[in-house]
């Protein structure tokens, strides 16, 4: 936990960041270009270490997303050493426990998605904590570094872990550093108010997290950061998995189809006949529109 | 209004056509004609409840034609010799339809047909007319649509037929239900002679013949072989008497002597019958000790006197003694089961007769439940159970079937990435050939690569760092920052002017033929939709025209411009896709028009 400050001195300047690392080795070792894993690392130490400078009070924690799970590596408030590079030995160690959880069956179908719903958990666990440690404490947000693609089987996981910061007032900031954008982040930013970039530019990356995510919560109020994107929240049909902005929707298990059913495929509910069949434009269809800037 | 109507009148089996002439005549019931040739085989008894409908022709017609229509579609046209004939015949036969309980019928089935002809009784029209006058909110519907000619009478009127059916003449009459009045054969004495007199009317009868069973029976049973009914009345009125004497012993005396009269006398053998019956059907599981605390409960009678009954009695007078609050009982249930026979209360046999068949209806009815007997066992083993003994109840409840959501997340997933416009390399999944050994190992290395080495100066390049920089700022730059400068400039203060004013005049133009056109809808008339058509028309051409405005202007305004015009397009396709739904609609009912016919 914190050492004991001066509570006078946690200004609202003071920021808590909690950092998310992806390290999926299967997407690392899909990079094509040169912006390897080393160097993506040593941008991320670089931007580190700048915060640390920024005021002397704010406080860098470190989550390693890995592939089969997740884990602290890093904590400025406890660590020996005020740099960040010493997080590598953790770093490393926590690679190698990664790599023992995986099946020994050789490769893996893809990229892989890493971990990222619990990464999300643990870090807002975190801050939970530090919330609960008294009336003052560090501004907190979560910065999502992150390039393997989406897993949709951690859709709920996420979307919970999401509606809980946003709950607790905490951004997730998110910073895509692989070829495609991720749905889940865009959510994320856009539901907590944070920050969602994809940098064109790999090289760069320092340049982008430092011009974007190093300010704390209180100074962002005066900055033009990128706008966010317009988030498409429509959802498919379960039929025929088509995006659709009105459609019909299940009573029991919400559900979502494009036209009317007899009976729910998902949960196998009977539906009752409607009295007429009125032109499509009326009643018990639900309009959601995309969202736009 | 006369109840029949003979009229001279040709008959025809077709609107054209010679006919037979003959004698037309009407009652309330039936319509019968007789044909003047004696050895023609048309002639007709219809009963007025077979008859659907009739139409008869306008005033201004060559013919006074009348026209009944059977239920399977026959018709039976009357040629008149002249209006009047016609309109009495009319009149007779709206009321005789009305009459046999065929409401509305009056009116053809078929809403839409050509009503021209139309024409409806008498009452009916009256009947519309108050309604109107009662409700000024209809008569202005009525006003607006009706004499306007957007509506016909008859589809105004088609919409209220609740209103119409309310037309108190056709509700049937409402039934009367047996007197509350228990023992409404008190017996009359002069106080002078000896004499007693009761009086009888059918309706007492009935009433007695409901109470009490037995009496019924042996109505029927000696009625009228072995006595008249004037005997069997005063052998009953005599049971009564002794009744109201309270003299039990008295009573136990004459029973010994007359037979018959040991029949009134004694209880009542069915209802003791039907009274055990109905004990049977009692909730084994209630609690009559529960009660006791109750004082009149166990006061003889309830409380209520009726007679010496506290006296002791000898064993063999204990069928003569009827208490009290037994009667009562029977009343109340009689009066409360209401009148459950259909006959006229003239024939004291009839009224018998159909007692006891209802009774004995259901009797049988009873006996053959078999589900009834049941329910009541489970109901007792289920009260009657301890708990602590049974195996738990499981809720009855189907198990829920939900199907693995990955597959749903998955296209979700592919859908979410299409709509991000993400193709070319991130639409196809990343290619990874490596095995899980080579992936952590290259990962454990660039980790000790960096452990080793530390941070590589320079980190990057200053030119990409630049780079960078300029794109993120950029969009500041253009809009952001001459946005924020002056509160009162707003986003079209920057537009060239053309554009500005482009993009007024389309909102105007495009507000003003929204405004007309969802004001046409719904449509109802040729004028409403070849107006629509011309505002649709005018409305398509705007698209382009916006379309090339938003091309026209210079790069870092479009997205401006485009945020404006977009509500602009949202109201004209939400205008377009009423339209498209509207026209669909209107052909599928017109489809079905013509299949109608």
């Amino acid at each position: 936990m914190s050492p004991p400050v001066p509570s006078k001195l946690l200004t609202d300047d003071v920021s808590l960041i909690m950092v998310l690392i992806d390290t999926n080795p299967y997407f690392w070792s899909s990079i094509e270009s040169n912006f390897t894993f080393a160097k993506f690392l040593s941008h991320v130490l670089a931007f580190l270490n700048s915060i640390l400078l920024l005021n002397q009070l704010n406080q860098v924690v470190v989550i390693a997303t890995g592939f089969n799970s997740c884990s602290y590596v890093f904590d400025s408030s406890i660590s020996v050493s005020p740099r960040a590079e010493s997080l590598l030995p953790k770093l490393e160690e926590f690679v190698e426990n990664d790599e023992s959880l995986s099946q020994d069956n050789g490769s893996v179908d893809g990229v892989g998605s890493s971990l990222l719903s619990g990464a999300l958990s643990m870090a807002l666990c975190y801050i939970q904590r530090v919330f609960r440690s008294g009336p003052l404490h560090p501004q907190p947000r979560i910065l999502c570094l992150h390039g393997s693609p989406d897993g949709p089987g951690q859709y709920v996981a996420i979307m919970n872990s999401i509606f809980s910061a946003q709950r607790s007032m905490v951004p997730i900031d998110s910073c895509v550093i692989g070829s495609q954008h991720s749905a889940f982040l865009q959510q994320a930013s856009y539901i907590t108010g944070g920050v969602y970039l994809k940098p064109q530019q790999m090289e760069g990356l320092l340049q982008y997290l430092l011009t974007v995510f190093a300010t704390d919560l209180h100074s962002r109020n005066f900055l033009q950061l990128p706008k966010p994107v317009g988030v498409d929240f429509r959802a498919s049909c379960f039929c025929h998995k088509s995006t659709i902005d009105m459609g019909f929707i299940c009573s029991v298990c919400l559900s979502i189809f494009c036209r009317r059913q007899k009976k729910c495929s998902t949960c196998g509910s009977v539906f009752g006949q409607t009295q007429t069949q009125q032109d499509p434009s009326s009643s018990d269809l639900k309009r959601k529109t995309p969202s736009s800037s | 209004m006369a109840d029949k109507v003979v009229k001279r009148a040709m008959y025809k089996s077709s609107a054209k056509g010679s006919g037979i002439p003959g004698v037309l005549t009407l009652t309330r019931e039936r319509f019968i004609f007789m044909p003047n040739d004696p050895s023609s085989s048309t002639r007709f008894n219809v009963e007025f409840s077979t008859i659907k409908g009739f139409r008869s022709s306008k005033e201004s017609a060559k013919q006074a034609l009348l026209n009944l229509t059977e239920d399977q579609g026959r018709n039976h046209f009357f040629e008149f010799e002249n209006f009047p004939d016609r309109d009495a015949c009319k009149e007779i036969v709206a009321i005789a339809i009305a009459n046999s309980g065929e409401a509305g019928k009056a009116v053809p089935e078929k809403p839409a047909a050509p009503l021209q002809n139309e024409q409806l009784s008498t009452a009916e029209m009256e009947w519309r007319i108050k309604l109107l006058q009662e409700n000024s909110d209809l008569q202005k519907l009525h006003k607006d649509f009706v004499i306007q000619g957007i509506l016909s009478e008859a589809e105004f009127w088609a919409t209220r037929k609740k209103l119409l059916e309310q037309n108190g003449t056709r509700r049937p009459k409402q039934r009367v239900a047996l007197k509350n009045d228990m023992l409404s054969t008190k017996p009359l004495s002069d106080g002078q002679s000896n004499r007693v007199t009761f009086n009888f009317t059918s309706e007492i009868i009935h009433q007695i013949f409901a109470e009490k069973p037995a009496v019924r029976q042996a109505y029927l049973k000696f009625v009228p072989n072995k006595m008249t009914e004037k005997e069997f009345w005063t052998k009953y009125s005599r049971a009564e008497y002794l009744h109201s004497t309270r003299n039990v012993v008295a009573a136990a005396a004459e029973a010994a002597e007359d037979e018959e009269l040991a029949v009134f006398l004694k209880q009542d053998d069915m209802l003791a019958n039907e009274a055990r019956r109905k004990i049977r059907r009692v909730d084994p599981t209630l609690d009559m000790e529960a009660d006791e605390g109750d004082d009149y409960i166990h006061i003889q009678d309830h409380g209520l006197s009726r007679g010496d009954s506290k006296d002791v009695l000898e064993p063999q007078y204990e069928p003569y003694r009827r208490s009290f609050s037994q009667n009562l009982n029977q009343h109340g249930a009689v009066v409360l089961q209401g009148r459950i026979i259909d006959v006229e209360l003239g024939d004291t046999r009839t009224v018998a007769e159909a007692l006891t068949r209802k009774k004995q209806a259901e009797l049988a009815k009873e006996l053959s439940d078999v589900s009834l007997e049941k329910e009541r066992l489970e109901r007792t083993s289920r009260m009657a159970e301890i708990e602590d003994l049974q195996a738990p109840r499981d809720p009855p409840v189907a198990p829920l079937s939900i199907k693995d959501p990955r597959d749903y997340f998955d296209s979700q997933q592919a859908n979410a990435l299409k709509a991000l416009g993400d193709t070319g390399s991130g639409g196809k999944l990343l290619k990874c050939s490596v095995s899980t050994h080579d992936a952590y190992g290259s990962i454990k290395e660039f980790i000790s690569e960096i452990k080793a080495s530390g941070i590589h100066e320079p980190l990057m390049n200053s030119e990409v760092a630049l780079k960078v920089l300029n794109g993120l700022t950029q969009n500041i730059s253009s809009t952001k920052y001459n946005l924020g400068r002056n509160p009162n400039e707003s986003v079209l203060d920057r537009l060239p002017n053309i554009t500005k004013e482009e993009l007024l005049l389309h909102w105007t133009s495009i507000q003003e033929l929204l405004k007309h056109f969802w004001s046409s809808y719904p449509i109802t008339t040729k004028y409403l939709s070849t107006k629509v058509a011309r505002l649709k028309d005018a409305m398509s051409k705007i698209y382009p025209k916006l379309q090339e405005m938003k091309q026209s202007v210079q790069s870092d305004l479009r997205h401006q411009v485009s945020l404006l015009v977009q509500p602009m397009l949202q109201a004209l396709d939400a205008a377009f896709a009423h339209y498209d739904a509207d026209v669909r609609r209107r052909s599928d009912r017109s489809g079905e028009r013509i299949n109608g016919y």
